[in-house]
């Protein structure tokens, strides 16, 4: 009894989330007619894939207490990097998928670096790493460039048929990504290390646990998934750009909060981050059916919900404490 | 070592030379200042009058900074300020009550923040990102989306205009940064912002009332990013809620550490972050002159960054310190 008690109330951030979720879809199905079908909730999935994917690295990194601001602008220098290679240099998009994610890993290694070796402030330098990102991928082009190659036109085709459901490989990536980070956060000897350092970064170093190779790690991570989600941005878009994700960082963030994890570390779920991209996609796509309301409106809602859920955290955290 | 704590106004005014003197080399009129119509022209008065709006954002930085936090949403603010003065001017209201309701929009926003952090007990990153997501939907919402033109002489000279052939808006800037400055160290206000900072249990031990000083840091932040605001409107006399203050939070932290206030909190420097501010500028507009793209600009940005808070960093410090103290014993 007291086992279950315990589990339910470690849930309960995910738990409120799921219910807001059910309770937006179900709203929005209320009022929207051809809101409640498979077709949009795949949507909610492949519409927001790359989103999605640069939110799984996100919340590992907030799981560890830090913070990466560069991951919009590395989405941006990985789609153009990638599409330069295969259009004007005629790689192969192997080759060029490989390059892409060494970079963004590279890029996250070298902050992570930073960050462990010389206690730097995660926000200051991933900020220094965002206009890296951003001015080596405008150095490269400042113009969109297209793909036109075969398997680009295949992949973005590619439709896996379940039933009557078509799902799209976008979405395939993202819940593929996601499966990954559920097992790595909380399978793994890594993301309880990860989640050890965010709780209170002093007793995980005397607890014994490698907390300079975790913070470097879960940086290159980042990186890693930051450059896989430009990589499935060139899938989506059929082009490189380096504008790309520009303020995509804050989207992310707020949809680790809003799936319930801690922002200050040590505590959260990775399964909260799907249910916080599937909340993202129904206000978008809510916003998309209704048709009056403007895209502003996008930004002032998911700021509310952070408020919300950011006071939620403030809540349990002081009952809990006191 | 002594040094360095003694004038932290020293680094970034070196910093700042040495880009004048690049500048200078590579194009002696970088320094030519030209009275025209009675009114004074020349790059140095470019960077003064764009660096202005940096400069006042900074300035409200440094007191959030120097109680341990940091504000992300400026940028934001000063689009809701851009947004409300444009709405109210087209309105056909007075141009005080625009300012005054251009102001108080920043003193609101503020005092939200401020409330989050101090009274609620929000990370200072966490709290101010909600008002840095959301304030740019707002701005957007009070304009409806519309880049609003602004017809108002007496506001556009608040930006543009100039007062005994000085420019308005770096005096304007200039003054606050004095008053600031002067309010702050002839007065132990100043001191009480560096004892929260450096520790806010001992300060509210010590007497003092820790989350109302760290509030009204907040809102004096909130009130010099609505200033800027009215100054970016002014300047280039539209309200635009998708691009105004834009990575303007960026520059102002940039300003604050390279100005050598300590992103821990603690302690600052108001001049310092005055002459950091000049430095990004100064950065900017040499970028323009050597013929950088602007694309490429952030680049050399980022490493200046990296470069200074690498530098503040303990390890290099110590690194430093023994080598210049090897130097000195032989």
């Amino acid at each position: 009894m007291n086992k279950a008690k315990a589990y339910f109330s470690h849930q309960l951030p995910l738990i409120v989330t799921a219910a807001i979720f059910a309770l937006l879809f179900a709203t929005a199905s209320h009022f929207y007619d051809g809101f409640f079908s498979a077709r949009v909730f795949i949507s909610l999935l492949s519409e927001n894939a790359f989103l999605g994917i640069a939110a799984v690295g996100m919340t590992l990194v907030i799981f560890s207490g830090g913070i990466d601001l560069s991951v919009g602008a590395v989405i941006g220098f990985t789609s153009i990097l990638t599409a330069t290679l295969i259009e004007k240099h005629q790689v192969a998009p192997g080759l060029a998928w490989t390059l892409g994610l060494a970079a963004g890993s590279a890029l996250g290694a070298g902050m992570g670096s930073l960050i462990h070796s010389y206690r730097l402030p995660p926000f200051l330098i991933t900020l220094a790493g965002m206009f890296l990102a951003r001015g080596a991928g405008f150095w490269i082009s400042t113009d969109s460039v297209g793909i036109n190659h075969a398997l680009y036109g295949k992949i973005s085709a590619y439709e896996w048929v379940f039933g009557s459901v078509a799902i799209p490989a976008g979405a395939l990536f993202l819940v593929a990504v996601i499966l990954t980070g559920w097992v790595v956060a909380h399978h793994t000897r890594f993301g309880r290390t990860l989640l050890a350092i965010g709780g209170n970064e002093q007793s995980a170093l005397l607890m014994g646990l490698p907390i300079g190779p975790a913070k470097i790690g879960v940086y290159t991570m980042n990186g890693f998934c930051a450059a896989l989600a430009g990589i499935v941005a060139t899938l989506y878009t059929g082009s490189g750009n380096p504008s790309m994700g520009i303020g995509l960082e804050l989207d992310a963030i707020a949809i680790v909060v809003i799936g319930g994890t801690l922002l200050t570390g040590g505590r959260g779920h990775m399964l909260g981050t799907l249910l916080g991209v599937l909340i993202f996609g129904t206000i978008q796509a809510a916003i998309l059916f209704d048709g009056r309301l403007s895209s502003w409106w996008m930004r002032i809602v998911v700021g509310a919900l952070l408020l919300v859920f950011i006071l939620l955290q403030r809540f349990f955290l002081r009952r809990k404490s006191g | 070592m002594k040094a360095k704590t003694q004038s932290p106004v020293l680094w970034p005014l070196l910093g700042l030379a040495a880009l004048v003197l690049l500048n200078a080399v590579h194009d002696i009129g970088f320094l030519k200042i030209t009275l025209l119509d009675g009114h004074l022209y020349g790059v140095p008065i470019d960077i003064l009058t764009q660096g202005s709006r940096t400069m006042l954002v900074a300035l409200g930085m440094t007191l959030v900074i120097a109680t341990g936090g940091v504000d992300l949403s400026v940028g934001s603010v000063v689009a809701i300020t851009g947004a409300v003065c444009a709405v109210l001017l087209q309105g056909g209201h007075s141009l005080a009550l625009t300012l005054a309701a251009a102001l108080g929009a920043g003193v609101v926003a503020g005092s939200a923040n401020g409330l989050l952090v101090a009274r609620l007990g929000v990370q200072p990153i966490v709290a101010t990102l909600i008002l840095m997501v959301a304030g740019r939907g707002l701005a957007q919402l009070i304009v409806d989306g519309q880049v609003i033109i602004i017809k108002n002489s007496a506001f556009e000279y608040l930006a543009n205009g100039f007062v005994l052939g000085l420019p308005v808006a770096p005096l304007l800037v200039a003054g606050l940064f004095l008053t600031t400055h002067f309010a702050l160290r002839r007065t132990a206000l100043g001191l009480f912002i560096e004892a929260v900072g450096d520790n806010e249990t001992a300060s509210r031990f010590a007497g003092l009332a820790a989350a109302r000083i760290k509030a009204l840091a907040y809102i004096f932040c909130g009130a010099c990013a609505g200033l800027a605001g009215v100054l970016a409107a002014a300047n280039i006399r539209a309200a635009d809620a998708y691009r105004a203050g834009e990575n303007m939070e960026l520059d102002a932290i940039f300003a604050v550490v390279v100005g050598g206030t300590a992103l821990s909190g603690g302690r600052f420097s108001i001049l310092g972050t005055a002459v950091g501010a000049l430095l990004i500028q100064t950065l900017t507009t040499t970028m323009y002159n050597l013929g950088v793209s602007p694309a490429i600009a952030p680049v050399p940005k980022a490493l200046l960054i990296i470069g200074v808070s690498l530098l503040q960093s303990d390890k290099v410090g110590r690194w430093l310190g023994g080598f210049f103290g090897k130097k000195a014993a032989t």
